[in-house]
């Protein structure tokens, strides 16, 4: 039993595998004819004289055999295989790279330059198409800077915040507000933008935070659905499901992106050219994301990062040690939630537009789901995460030879938050602790020494 | 009033050192948890520099009381006064508990109402850290990092509350040199310090222990409260660990433990307090505990105390079995139950030879008992030389009678469920008092328990004795329990 | 008087619903500890089928007595919904039992996005109406004309749905408490390495409860189905956020807990759009449900959770 068979096709697999896989295969096919019967091959549709239904056999029929044959190689190359296909690989990438010590350090460097020089890249390499790629970077650098804000709650204070969304539409309706009523500029909006949204943290943190786990979660939830509702219905004062519009643009000290004599290119004796505008756009998102992250980066050395963590770890032990765990919790969630409300402002002047819409609770789980993918406390990993799915999510919109393949009908477009669901529970089920799982001490004696996951506790109520 | 009246009794403190300069005070201490009185009117001190230990068995409220002094519960009733700064200072208390405040603090002293405080007030102001049974430390962070965290108010400060650290002024580097500086001398102290950078959930299990203690020896506390810190360790490590308090002593610092190991206790503590059952039983130093007939009492009288550490306790086991001895022994009609453990084994076997015949063996008992009935309060029970024609009833299946209890039953002539029945106030609190129980035969009900159990009833415990899972003096009998 | 009578019964109907969908939020959470944030997503699909089903049976074969027809949609839907109950906890959250506690929360929310899109793309964005199937009722109250007249009804509909409610809880209740699966599934949530050490087959406990929680969810989505007359892709996330509210208001975990708290969510929704407004109904229920958690962490029959030191 135990000698190996080699065979034709390349991986070691059991003498009655074949069967087994076939079967299993079959199984899956099978689940897929049941569960997609109701929604593949009929659908129903607004007809004259009421709902009608319409006959789709044919993808029914593809989706089973897709199923059944991917099933099938899976099988017999990954799952039931000796040697899996994936190991192999997995072996030849981990053994190449990320056991360099200091990699993370040199990785993120190498990170930060390109994300300096990010605009004048695309301009030079990608002429034809470098408005939609800064638009691009400055979407995924946004979700960097939210994934960063949000870290602080979940992955070092481990509170669990799924209503992290509310903050950026508070930094985001503060900025519209305070332009509207006041005609504040960007520059004066943005700083009481995050005060206000740090403030919303503390009102809203202080009845809550005592509670343990997923009941946090869910009235942190509960709270990011209330302000969507409040922002949606309150119609004199933000303008209902209509949203605000004419948000100002930001300045460079005073120096509008306009076209005439005192805007930025003429006063610069530049050609104007609204690229311009996009760069600035995305150099006020990378110096607000690289505060962000330099601040949190601090924080973790200072008594506060610390306690945040110990936290995390261990809640009854902080108070044994005099720590007033309340006050520590609000801090999190405050300094979350200001850097939630600089994002948001940011996306308000960005857009010029905004309405409840685009504060819903998926942005939340988007944001969330890049610092738990990313993994819980890691920098790196929120901006590997963020560049992974909006990037990928992204990319989706413009790939045109799927059209050519399933027809002109096909919008990849509508298919892309399908994707981006099964991303998620892929890479999740994948890597569970996310893709950077160690954890840096935030104080040595003598030897730097990563922490493994394993390890590392995952906060409240765990 | 339990409590008061034995801290009031004249041999167990006169003008001990604890008490005339306590750091800490438990006074008239409850606490209830719905219907359980967990703690019932515990009342002691803990000496200023002293090593002060708080034993009892399993269940007797020791952790309840450590809860309570360090603020994790709320406790029902009574005053914990923390004092920095020798003396009393009585009056400061007194001052403090009529004004609602929680502390008042002067140059070196200071008073804290514990029982108002909210625990990492406790810690941080009171200067009271604490260890847990079941090691609590920030597993995912460095040894360093446990006792960075630890000086976390210094630190807070230092970093001008955040916003000067997050700026980089140089105050809050230095503050942190310190604060390290700190950490790695209790990283010497406690043969830590090469495990410095590594995660304290790697660390095994004795090192956790010893990192828990250095944790929370860098707060700085005034008294540091240990809960079983000898749990789980091997002898080497417990030795250390008593070269460790000891040390802690010498640097001032107070302590107050809970430990089951008798080894520690006897050989490092001051001043020992016994509790049982919510209760204080016994209250003074080593030497004093260790004679003291209702520690031996409480230790042997509870069923699910299996194991007797303390070789004079059970010398005095021994002693107080072979009061009664001249008695022929007599063959148990059936083998001991499985459950009973080596120590109770032992009790049972000797508390089997159970007297049943012979005039000079009721003579012998009632002459104990004429020498020491004077000294007990409340009516001595009357009692038969002898059990009646069906032999002795087994009184180990009522609740809280043991083995030994039930030697020293016999001894006064109670042999049976029908005499404990028909005792009174008095003779129960005779009865108390001769087995050193007061308060207990009230509290388990023995008298009610052995009318259902002489009206041939079972009761809850009962049952369990007569099925093996609680050692008795006799093999398991359904009918009567007649031997 | 009249208004509060019908809108205590129209509280009633919406909280059956609630409470339906909150038994498998509750099931669940007691015996892994996840929210299934994809239930509510759950119900949505079960809302779909039970519409299909309806349509292939009155439009393709022509049955007309809706009786029969409703009992083989609920059956129909309840199969259908419960394989894809079983699915989810197959694919997403089997493979990270025992592992980070985030990381079954998360592909939780990935599910519900994909459930969400996948109805989207096969079955469209738009709404699907379905005029009203069940009409007529019995008129309760009448008011005196000074009182305007106000007439208490109590729609058929709403005799079904409650009274389908009642027979669903009582079933199931009794499946719990009686069956060895009701046992087994106690057991899982007593300890599950224990229950398992004891041989009971804990993954395929997990999988039917996620499959019960289904089925009674296709229940729900048929009762909501025919109660609103309109269903879209989107209707699990509300539904199933206030069934999980519900659930938490109730005491997660506690199946009573989860029925009462529906109702309460149900009569807090058409009691405050009946007397205050309309548009801020789910800010009431949220803001009841935020409260009751400070005072009474463990909702209204949870257990209480003693914090071990």
């Amino acid at each position: 039993m135990a000698v190996a068979q080699r065979t034709g096709l390349g991986a070691a697999i059991e003498p009655n595998a074949y069967a087994a896989s076939l079967k299993d295969a079959a199984m899956a096919a099978f689940l897929v004819a049941v569960l997609g019967f109701f929604f593949l091959p009929l659908r129903t549709d607004i007809a004259p004289g009421g709902l009608a239904i319409t006959y789709r056999w044919p993808i029914w029929v593809a989706a089973i055999l897709i199923v059944f044959g991917g099933r099938l190689l899976l099988n017999l190359f990954v799952f039931k295989a000796r040697k899996p296909i994936t190991r192999t690989i997995g072996e030849q990438m981990s053994g190449s790279s990320l056991r360099v010590p200091g990699l993370g350090r040199a990785l993120g460097m190498a990170l930060f330059v390109f994300a300096a020089i990010l605009p004048f890249f695309i301009t030079a390499v990608f002429p034809a198409q470098q408005r939609q790629f800064i638009d691009l970077a400055i979407l995924i650098m946004t979700y960097i800077m939210l994934g960063w804000g949000l870290n602080i709650v979940v992955g070092l204070a481990g509170l669990l915040d799924l209503g992290y969304v509310a903050f950026y539409a508070v930094g985001a309706y503060s900025f519209a507000l305070l332009a509207e009523y006041f005609g504040l500029g960007f520059w004066m909006a943005l700083p009481l933008a995050g005060i206000l949204a740090a403030f919303w943290g503390v009102i809203l943190g202080f009845p809550v935070l005592r509670l343990r786990g997923d009941y946090l979660a869910i009235v942190t939830l509960a709270f990011g659905e209330i302000i969507r509702i409040v922002l949606l219905n309150w119609y004199e004062f933000t303008n209902g499901p209509d949203g605000i519009s004419g948000i100002p643009k930001p300045t460079l000290f005073g120096l509008e992106f306009t076209r005439g004599d005192d805007g930025f290119a003429a006063f610069f004796g530049l050609e104007y050219s609204t690229i311009h505008r996009f760069i600035f756009l995305y150099y006020i998102i990378f110096v607000l994301a690289i505060i962000t992250n330099f601040v949190t980066i601090r924080l973790r050395k200072l008594p506060v990062g610390r306690a945040w963590e110990a936290l995390r770890e261990d809640e009854i032990a902080c108070r044994s040690l005099g720590i007033n765990t309340t006050n520590t919790k609000l801090t999190a969630f405050a300094i979350g939630a200001m850097f939630g409300g600089f994002a948001g402002s940011f996306f308000a002047t960005r857009q010029g537009f905004i309405s409840p819409e685009s504060f819903t609770f998926l942005e939340s789980a988007i944001i969330l789901a890049i610092v738990v993918l990313g993994g819980l406390g890691s920098q790196v990993g929120v901006v590997i995460a963020s560049v992974v799915m909006i990037g990928g999510i992204e990319l989706l919109r413009n790939i045109g030879f799927l059209s050519q393949i399933f027809g002109p009908d096909f919008d990849p477009v509508q298919y892309r938050m399908l994707i981006f669901g099964l991303a998620m529970v892929a890479i999740m089920v994948w890597k569970p602790r996310g893709l950077i799982t160690t954890r840096n001490p935030s104080a040595v004696l003598k030897e730097r020494k990563k922490i493994g996951a394993d390890m590392v506790s995952q906060g409240e109520g765990h | 009033m339990t409590g008061a009246a034995l801290a009031a009794a004249p041999a167990m403190s006169d003008g001990a050192r604890w008490d005339a300069d306590p750091i800490l005070s438990v006074e008239h201490l409850t606490m209830r948890f719905g219907g359980l009185v967990a703690v019932d009117d515990l009342s002691f001190n803990v000496g200023r520099g002293d090593i002060t230990a708080l034993i009892g068995p399993n269940g007797a409220g020791k952790t309840t009381v450590f809860n309570c002094v360090t603020g994790f519960y709320k406790p029902t009733e009574g005053r914990i006064v923390m004092r920095h700064g020798a003396g009393l200072q009585q009056e400061t208390v007194n001052e403090l508990t009529d004004s609602g405040l929680r502390w008042r603090a002067s140059d070196d002293h200071a008073v804290f109402l514990l029982e108002r405080m909210p625990d990492f007030e406790i810690a941080h102001k009171a200067k009271v850290a604490r260890t847990f049974q079941n090691i609590r430390l920030f597993g995912g962070m460095t040894v360093l990092e446990n006792l960075l965290v630890a000086q976390h108010n210094e630190l807070m400060v230092a970093s001008g509350f955040t916003f000067g650290g997050i700026l980089g002024l140089p105050g809050y580097r230095q503050a942190q040199g310190e604060a390290i500086d700190r950490a790695v001398y209790w990283l010497e102290r406690t043969n830590l310090i090469d495990r410095a950078d590594d995660p304290a959930g790697d660390l095994p299990y004795g090192a956790q222990r010893r990192l828990e203690i250095a944790r929370a020896m860098c707060t700085g506390p005034h008294l540091l409260c240990l809960d079983e810190p000898a749990a789980g360790l091997n002898p080497r490590e417990s030795t250390e660990l008593n070269q460790l308090l000891q040390f802690i002593r010498e640097t001032g610092t107070s302590v107050l433990l809970i430990e089951h190991d008798m080894g520690v206790v006897m050989e490092i503590s001051d001043h020992i307090v016994v509790l049982d059952y919510g209760v204080k039983i016994s209250d003074g130093s080593a030497e004093f505990v260790r004679t003291d007939a209702r520690v031996i009492a409480a230790y042997l009288g509870v069923d699910d105390e299996a194991e007797i550490d303390v070789p004079e306790i059970k010398a005095d086991v021994k002693e107080v079995v072979e009061h009664a001895k001249p008695v022929k022994a007599r063959k148990p009609r059936k083998a001991a139950s499985k459950a009973t453990s080596a120590s109770s084994s032992r009790a049972g076997s000797t508390a089997r030879k159970s007297p049943s015949s012979g005039k000079k063996a009721s003579k012998a008992s009632t002459q104990t008992v004429a020498k020491e009935a004077g000294t007990h309060p409340g009516k001595q029970p009357a009692g038969s030389a002898k059990p009646g024609a069906g032999g002795a009833d087994n009184l180990t299946r009522i609740g809280g009678i043991g083995p030994a209890n039930e030697k020293k039953l016999n001894a006064v002539g109670i042999w049976h469920f029908s005499q404990i029945a028909s005792w009174k106030k008095a003779e129960v609190e005779w009865i108390g008092s001769y087995l050193s129980f007061p308060g207990r035969i009230e509290r388990e009900d023995w008298v009610k328990q052995a009318k259902a159990l002489a009206a041939g009833k079972e009761t809850a415990f009962s049952r369990r004795v007569d099925s093996g899972k609680v050692p008795s003096s006799r093999a398991s009998t359904r009918k009567g329990g007649k031997a | 008087m009249e208004y509060f009578v019908q809108q205590l019964i129209n509280g009633l109907t919406l909280g059956s619903i609630y409470g339906l969908i909150a038994i498998g939020y509750t099931m669940v959470y007691g015996i892994i500890g996840m929210i299934n944030f994809a239930h509510g997503d759950i119900f949505m699909i079960g809302s779909f089928i039970a519409l299909t089903t309806f349509l292939i049976l009155t439009t393709v074969f022509g049955f007309a007595f809706l009786p029969v027809v409703l009992l083989i949609v609920i059956i129909i839907a309840m199969l259908f919904t419960s394989a894809w109950g079983w699915t989810v906890e197959r694919l997403a959250y089997r493979p990270l039992r025992g592992s980070f506690r985030l990381a079954p929360l998360i592909t939780a929310i990935g599910m519900s996005i994909v459930l969400q899109n996948f109805v989207q793309v096969t079955q469209g964005a738009r709404v699907k109406p379905l005029p009203p199937q069940i009409q007529g009722g019995i008129t309760l109250m009448e008011g005196s004309p000074e009182t305007g007249s106000f007439v208490v009804q109590l729609s058929y509909m709403q005799i079904i749905i409650i009274g389908l409610t009642l027979v669903l809880m009582a079933g199931f209740t009794l499946l719990i408490a009686k069956t060895p699966l009701g046992r087994a599934q106690r057991a899982c949530e007593q300890d599950r390495k224990m229950a398992a050490l004891l041989g009971v087959n804990v993954d395929r406990t997990i999988s039917l409860t996620f499959v019960m929680g289904a089925a009674l969810a296709s229940v729900a989505g048929l009762m909501f189905l025919l109660l609103y007359g309109v269903i879209d892709f989107y209707i699990g996330f509300l539904a199933g956020v206030k069934a999980f509210t519900a659930a938490v208001l109730g005491g997660i975990g506690s199946l009573p807990g989860a029925m009462l708290g529906g109702l309460l969510i149900g009569l807090i929704e058409v009691f405050w759009s009946g007397y205050f407004s309309v548009e801020y109904k789910d800010v009431a229920a949220f803001s009841i449900l935020a409260i009751v958690l400070i005072f009474l962490p463990s909702g209204l029959l949870g257990q209480p959770e003693v914090e071990k030191v």
